[in-house]
């Protein structure tokens, strides 16, 4: 449920290491720093913000600077400012390649074929959801062997698609094995270099990547471990060390749950009966009272939360260790916050009983307690 | 009758000593599944609610002869316990364990496929026909003896209608969770193709849920094939598309 992005200099220093040419360039981490490393460079320079976000371009995370002056002006612009709601905390200063044509790699999870699938375009640059939807012909798919990987032949096959022959053909599909290696030796659910450029030269360069690493697949990869948590919020953090899936929304009702599909259907209903979603939190199968506990005081953290709606329809989750949580966490809230509670499935008598005895009325269908969540939300009083 | 698993089914439990595991078990039995075995590795010679435990699965071969597996086994050791029920050839391999990274998924089923054998899951509640078999973990009183073939994506959405169904006097012939993790085993086709040809099932009853365009094929081929029985989908969609701050990886 959490993607672990790298940005855009850990993406290339990775491509880097499985020998995937990358542009000249240096990172600057440090507000103060007078850019030792700029007269290694050689002007016109590009400067980019680090930011673990696509379309910097659109909103001025990307400057163009034809001297060193003119680049050191673009890192004070960068630094410390917010870009799409992420602060710049890197700048990478790049030497600006001679471009002849853009071109876009990348692989991702097929889904439907239970493989994985090389996206490849020779209109690279843009968002490659984009070019799909506009262009779908201009995006080739071809769904990888899983027990094959890609081979030379595959790699060739795929590189001649884009257009090329000779040497630049045989160059081009080396970087296409060597990019499919990466996004498996690593765990990727989606590589992409966007554009690779070829420049006038008529050699390739990376210049810019994005790596989505999967985070079950963090036990082999423990050098991924700490980026898990440095983009999360402290709530998401807490949500994330509890295994639940939080996101938070924009609306006055928390939510809780079973299982993402029902949480998604209550959030549905809410906003069917007029309500407004908070948050979307599933507490996953089996979860004992004390990871409820931490749900709901995530939830009731949240200062924009009048009601909580708590949709259980328990299989592997008891309902009396729901309803365990649920009592816990209201005797430590800070707030007193109303609670609509559908509770059902197994150990329903004894959770209700646990509820019942504390006060709480308890409901047996999903659109009553979530009529009621609305009500508690305009100030009804339970 | 039903689809996958049934009153015949001879199934074993891989990860039995584990609290899932040996828990769901007991279930299990209660209901009337055929559970014969259970594999643990280094646990062999324990007995578990009367069941013997073995250390591999290839030692329960001879005398048990199972055409099942369900398995608990922890993400981490799930895909060599999946390789090593794919091996010893059996039919139908349910995978309760949810976390397993996408790339082990995708290994096993490209091993299942080959040794044309079905996995269920992984990340799924596991599959019930209703009276008969249950190789899963789902509450038992909702789901009833019927004409409904259901097939879902999330568990819980899959009980919420299974309860609805049974307070209208319908049940289901069978219920399968395909599981709810990107890349699963047995999909929504496929699981159709199975309740075509069962005499059982006269309505099928689909739960989708978003990300990935398994949905839109489903639709196709039920649009394309004339699909002889009649089908309903619900598809909770939520805000959550529009919503701040929510990605899902769209394919």
């Amino acid at each position: 449920m959490i993607s672990l992005y790298l940005i855009e200099n850990e993406a290339k220093q990775l491509l880097l290491r499985y020998g995937i040419p990358i542009p000249k360039g240096i990172l600057i981490s440090n507000y103060k720093e007078t850019l030792p490393g700029l007269s290694n460079l050689k002007p016109p320079y590009i400067v980019k913000a680090q930011i673990p976000a696509g379309g910097r371009g659109k909103t001025g995370g990307i400057i163009s600077a034809m001297s060193p002056h003119e680049a050191q002006e673009a890192v004070t612009q960068l630094m410390g400012t917010q870009i799409m709601n992420f602060p710049v905390k890197q700048v990478l200063i790049e030497e600006k390649l001679p471009v002849k044509k853009e071109l876009y790699l990348g692989f991702t999870v097929d889904r439907f074929n239970r493989s994985y699938v090389a996206l490849t375009s020779k209109m690279g640059g843009m968002e490659i959801e984009d070019v799909a939807e506009k262009t779908p012909q201009a995006v080739v798919r071809t769904t990888v062997d899983p027990q094959l990987g890609i081979r030379s032949f595959h790699a060739l096959s795929i590189a001649k698609q884009l257009g090329y022959r000779g040497g630049q053909l045989v160059e081009l599909s080396i970087i296409i094995q060597k990019l499919y290696q990466a996004f498996a030796e690593n765990d990727a659910e989606m590589i992409e270099i966007n554009p690779l450029i070829e420049t006038d030269s008529g050699s390739f360069v990376a210049a810019d990547a994005k790596i989505v690493i999967d985070d079950n697949a963090l036990f082999r990869h423990p050098e991924y471990k700490a980026k898990e948590t440095q983009m999360l919020s402290v709530q998401e953090a807490l949500a994330l060390k509890n295994n639940l899936a939080y996101v938070k929304l924009d609306g006055d009702i928390g939510v809780v749950g079973n299982g993402a599909g029902l949480v998604m259907a209550t959030v549905d209903l809410l906003n069917f009966f007029g309500g407004k979603p908070a948050d979307f939190l599933d507490i996953g199968g089996g979860a004992s009272a004390d990871v409820i506990k931490v749900a709901l005081k995530i939830v009731l953290d949240n200062p924009s939360v009048k009601s909580v709606l708590v949709n259980v329809l328990g299989g592997i989750t008891r309902c009396d260790e729901v309803a365990r949580g649920i009592i816990d966490a209201i005797k430590e809230a800070k707030e007193k916050k109303p609670l609509a509670v559908r509770l059902v499935g197994t150990n329903e008598k004894e959770g209700k009983r646990i509820l019942i005895d504390a006060g709480i009325s308890v409901l047996d269908s999903m659109e009553e307690a979530a009529k009621q969540a609305v009500a508690f939300a305009v100030g009804e009083k339970p | 009758m039903g689809i996958l698993i049934d009153s015949k089914t001879r199934a074993i439990v891989q990860g039995i000593t584990g609290k899932q595991g040996s828990y769901h078990t007991k279930l299990m039995l209660d209901y009337g599944a055929k559970i014969l075995a259970g594999v643990s590795p280094g646990k062999g010679g324990m007995t578990i609610d009367g069941l013997p435990v073995f250390d591999t699965v290839k030692e329960t071969l001879d005398s048990y002869s199972p055409n099942a597996s369900i398995i608990f086994v922890p993400a981490n050791f799930a895909q060599d316990a999946v390789l090593e029920a794919i091996e010893n050839k059996i039919k139908t391999i349910v995978v309760i364990t949810e976390h397993i990274p996408i790339r082990d998924s995708i290994n096993v089923i490209a091993n299942a496929a080959q040794a044309q054998v079905s996995v269920i899951g992984p990340n799924t509640p596991g599959i019930i026909t209703p009276g008969e078999c249950k190789l899963g973990i789902m509450p038992t009183s909702i789901f009833t003896p019927g004409n409904v073939g259901l097939v879902s994506r999330s568990g819980t959405l899959a009980y919420e209608v299974a309860a609805g169904l049974r307070a209208k006097g319908l049940g289901e012939s069978t219920c399968v969770g395909v599981g709810g993790d990107p890349v699963v085993g047995l999909n929504f086709i496929e699981a159709l193709e199975l309740f075509k040809d069962d005499a059982k099932t006269k309505a099928v009853v689909l739960i989708g849920e978003i990300g990935g365009n398994m949905e839109e094929l489903t639709a196709q081929y039920i649009v394309q094939e004339r699909y002889a029985k009649p089908v309903v989908a619900m598809l909770p969609v939520a805000l959550l598309h529009l919503a701040n701050g929510w990605v899902m990886q769209e394919q």
